[in-house]
């Protein structure tokens, strides 16, 4: 049941439509859950009631925020069946455990305390407030594990098996499943940068106070409190960001060559700080020089990938039309391979329908000969196991240059920030705000270089997007697409005129 | 450990589902207090007393509900991928509804909000209406049956172009959705009978509450006598080719005496609930009707998928329906999410510590206003 190009194209395009959106809103609930959490902290301790309006005004805005990221939360869940219907079945015997164990232990424990952390100032002790906050924060975080242990798994599947008679994926190992490397790294990595947009975003609104003069006490205050989990997140973010590069290198050789515009593999490979691609048909003439400019950092990607200055690193071409001398494969033989594995889990099938075990057995035994690579087998050309070079390569350069800019500017505002200074630094205070919707572009450039670096596959070297759809008419799912469209460009106005009113109003002004 | 059989495990998960369902069921008493927002709250303070309190609820139907669709991707992925890829308008349908529902709250009383109050409440009605009433439809369809058909790689497709909207045309489903519609309002009437302290409020809550009962009960009698009594699809258990039962929901109840003692118990909590509120005056009536309509929902969707019934027959291909053995995940992930189930007693036991403990005084207009975050 391979679908038609258009249904698959229009069935991404709602997926990243609506995924787009939602991670609009998440990485600032991770990350400003923490930060309210820390500031009442300071309330309990202190006993300060200043502390305790000051959690409240950034409480009110996270409200703001966290509906708006469950609105759009909603449909991704149910994405899965509605729209790949096909991967629900193929692999929903190990997808959706995660997703089932999010509600769970996530859901639930932050639907519970919500309520708690808005309401219950007047109705429960101190301490019981602040337990729901943190745990509404852990509950948030929880949330990102589970289903980035999903997304992990999608990158590099470990922990299963395929069975022939139920056509599908089974588990084997949950605990594999959950500790898969990539899933670890990729949770570390995301959550960090849902702390570093948080931070952004305080120290944004404190510099926008500053400007104005006003509220200037609670605007320095929540910066110090702001770029100093900033600078360490950040810092962290680099280290997570390392290994979630060095994961992708070992699991999705094609990914890190699409990242960084690599197509002609090399030892000794160097990291492309800067450069401006070529057009994709003068790169076929000349795979070695990609770039019309470039800005190199040499041996950089060999160690990154490989942790040895001297290692090789393979490109587009090498992994496409495979590269004997370093035991490289090509996608054309892979896809041969698999379409024998497909064959034969038909005739499996077949055979088995009708009782003849002999032949089925036979058929059995080439399937499991093959079926690594059986995701190969549904692709049409072997070029189609490249992802679009130009989208991951310049998604994953403002990601990378953005997440750097972005631990400077923490250390400068916290270095002025400590010794008082920093009201006076105007320029300073004018980038910070700047930088906040930066910080929206780091974070949407970070979820292409995943998503769209992957493709064409569903589950890595597995099941191709073109496999894992539902068998639906096009026009409905245009349909869909358009209503989502509208739908969530209309809340997400109405959010940005709320956040800035209640912005405006200020932490004097109630909610 | 202990040796528990496949079986065990799909009919232990179904069971679960099952309970999922119920609960969220429970808890659309949020979805019926939207709907009488106008009908209870006659001025601009009573209908903010009514969204504050039903405010501080709504997001666990919503977690309810997401959860709901969480066991079953994970317990019962070949149902998860034939409904929800199938009967597509239907569950978008209902998930735009819930969309709306999320921000409506939060943003209904923000200054800026664009489109003003209005606006919002009129999502938060399309969200308990017309959201409730077709998630009733989609449950009916477990009764009914569904217009697909699965090929022997177990992969489905609709065979309908009206991807799920057909179900509206089956009288059952229709009077499924009208069911739930209604019973979503008589558990608003009762919560907020329990959870607000207004005078006013409560005397246009008894004539509501009145209303709602009138209105439901031949919904509920024809659906309950109408699943019983039907023709049903089952399925062999050996050589699992589907068949025709007459009465089998009915059969499965009597020769199940616990489950058939259980409903009964459900149905006599649900109207004795309905009784003290009314003409006892009893404000702790919604827990009797919480637990009532929780036995009453795990019953009978817990009896469609066990003693061999098929829970989604196909309309398009009888062999292609779907029973529990056919639909659930491999014994692995069955006995993983077993274990991980244990934690449904600590959650359900915060969540009622938590409600407890912020529901321990009666909301007052005056506590909305004086409240810093409010809705």
């Amino acid at each position: 049941m391979e679908n038609e190009l258009a249904l698959v194209d229009w069935s991404r395009a709602q997926f990243a439509l609506t995924a787009l959106y939602h991670w609009l809103f998440v990485p600032l609930t991770l990350g400003l859950t923490f930060i309210v959490a820390i500031m009442e902290t300071i309330y309990v301790k202190t006993g300060d009631i200043w502390w305790k309006n000051t959690t409240k005004f950034w409480m009110g805005l996270l409200a703001i925020n966290f509906a708006i990221g469950l609105a759009t939360g909603i449909i991704m869940e149910f994405e899965f069946g509605t729209n790949w219907s096909n991967y629900a079945w193929i692999v929903g015997d190990i997808f959706g455990a995660p997703l089932a164990i999010e509600g769970l232990m996530a859901f639930f424990m932050e639907s519970t305390f919500f309520a708690v952390m808005f309401f219950g100032w007047d109705k429960v002790s101190k301490g019981m407030h602040l337990t729901s906050t943190w745990l509404v924060a852990l509950g948030s975080n929880l949330s990102a594990l589970w289903i980035l242990v999903a997304n992990g798994w999608m990158q590099h599947p470990v922990g299963m098996k395929f069975n022939p008679d139920t056509a599908r994926n089974e588990m084997q190992n949950f605990w594999e499943v959950l500790f898969n490397p990539n899933g670890v790294s990729k949770f570390l990595h995301t959550i960090s940068s849902g702390y570093v947009l948080a931070s952004l975003f305080v120290i944004g609104i404190s510099a926008w106070y500053l400007l104005k003069k006003r509220e200037v006490l609670f605007a320095k205050r929540s910066m110090i409190v702001a770029a100093s989990f900033g600078f360490l997140t950040s810092l962290f973010l680099l280290i997570s960001g390392d290994e979630s590069a060095y994961n992708v290198a070992q699991k999705q050789p094609m990914k890190l060559a699409a990242m960084e515009g690599l197509y002609h593999g090399e030892g000794k490979a160097g990291i492309v700080a800067l450069g401006i691609l070529k057009p994709e048909e003068e790169i076929l003439k000349d795979p070695k020089h990609p770039f019309y400019f470039d800005i190199e950092i040499p041996n950089a990607l060999s160690f990154l990938a490989h942790h040895s200055a001297d290692a090789y690193v393979p490109g587009v071409n090498d992994l496409v039309y495979g590269n004997e001398e370093h035991g490289i494969e090509s996608v054309a033989s892979k896809m041969q391979k698999g379409k024998l594995a497909v064959q034969a889990l038909t005739d499996y099938k077949k055979f088995k329908k009708e009782g003849n075990d002999k032949e089925a057995k036979i058929a059995l035994k080439t399937f499991e000969k093959y079926q690594h690579v059986m995701g190969y087998g549904y692709l049409k050309e072997p070029t189609d196991a490249v992802p679009n070079v130009p989208i991951v390569f310049y998604s994953f350069h403002i990601m990378v240059g953005l997440g750097t800019w972005f631990l400077l500017l923490f250390i400068v505002v916290l270095y002025f920030s400590m010794i008082n200074e920093i009201e006076n630094k105007r320029l300073l205070l004018m980038l910070t705000v700047l930088t906040l919707p930066m910080g929206y572009v780091a974070q949407e450039a970070g979820w292409i270089v995943a998503e769209v670096g992957r493709q064409p596959w569903a589950i890595q070297d597995m099941l191709p997007v073109g496999m894992a759809t539902s068998n639906i008419s096009t026009t409905s799912v245009q349909i869909t697409f358009w209503l989502f469209a509208v739908l969530f460009t209309a809340l997400l106005i109405a959010e940005i005129k709320i956040m800035f009113k209640q912005i405006q109003i200020g932490p004097e002004g109630g909610h | 450990m202990f040796d528990i059989s496949l079986y065990s495990f799909q009919v232990y998960w179904w069971f679960i589902v099952s309970l999922l369902g119920a609960l969220f069921v429970f808890m659309t008493f949020v979805q019926g207090g939207q709907t009488l927002l106008y009908t209870l709250g006659k001025t601009e303070d009573e209908r903010s007393l009514i969204i504050g309190s039903l405010g501080r609820k709504w997001e666990l139907t919503f977690t309810a509900l997401v959860m709901f669709g969480g066991a079953i991707f994970a317990a019962f992925p070949l149902f998860y991928a034939v409904s929800f890829g199938g009967a597509y308008y239907v569950w978008m349908a209902i998930l735009f509804a819930f969309i709306i529902q999320a921000v409506s709250y939060e943003y209904r009383r923000k200054p800026d909000n664009v489109y003003g109050e209005r606006f919002y409440e009129t999502l938060l009605f399309i969200n308990g209406s017309l959201g409730i009433f077709l998630i009733g439809v989609a449950l009916g369809t477990l009764y009914t049956g569904g217009n697909f058909i699965v090929n022997e790689m177990n992969l489905s497709q609709w065979t309908q172009h009206s991807y799920g909207l057909e179900a509206l045309l089956q009288p059952f489903n229709v009077a499924f959705g009208l069911m739930l519609f209604f019973v979503s309002r008589i558990g608003a009437s009762l919560y907020l009978y329990n959870n607000l302290d207004n005078q006013e409020i409560a005397s246009r809550i008894f004539k509501t509450l009145k209303i709602s009962t009138t209105l439901f009960l031949p919904f509920f009698l024809y659906v309950l006598f109408y699943m019983l009594l039907k023709d049903t699809y089952v399925y062999d258990a050996t050589s699992k080719v589907v068949n025709i039962e007459s009465m089998k929901l009915l059969h499965t109840l009597l020769d199940n005496p616990i489950l058939f003692i259980l409903l009964i118990v459900g149905i006599v909590l649900f109207l004795y609930s309905i009784f003290i509120a009314l003409f006892k005056n009893n404000q702790k009536a919604v827990w009797y009707y919480g637990f009532g309509i929780v036995i009453i929902v795990t019953i009978l969707l817990f009896i469609v998928g066990i003693e061999h019934t098929i829970f989604y027959p196909s309309l398009s291909n009888i062999q292609s329906s779907l029973h529990i053995e056919r639909a659930s995940g491999s014994y692995y992930t069955l006995s993983v999410m077993s274990v991980v189930s244990l934690l449904v007693p600590v959650v359900l036991s915060y969540i009622f510590l938590v409600w407890r403990s912020m529901d321990k005084t009666k909301m007052t207009i005056e506590e909305v206003k004086s409240d810093h975050h409010h809705y």
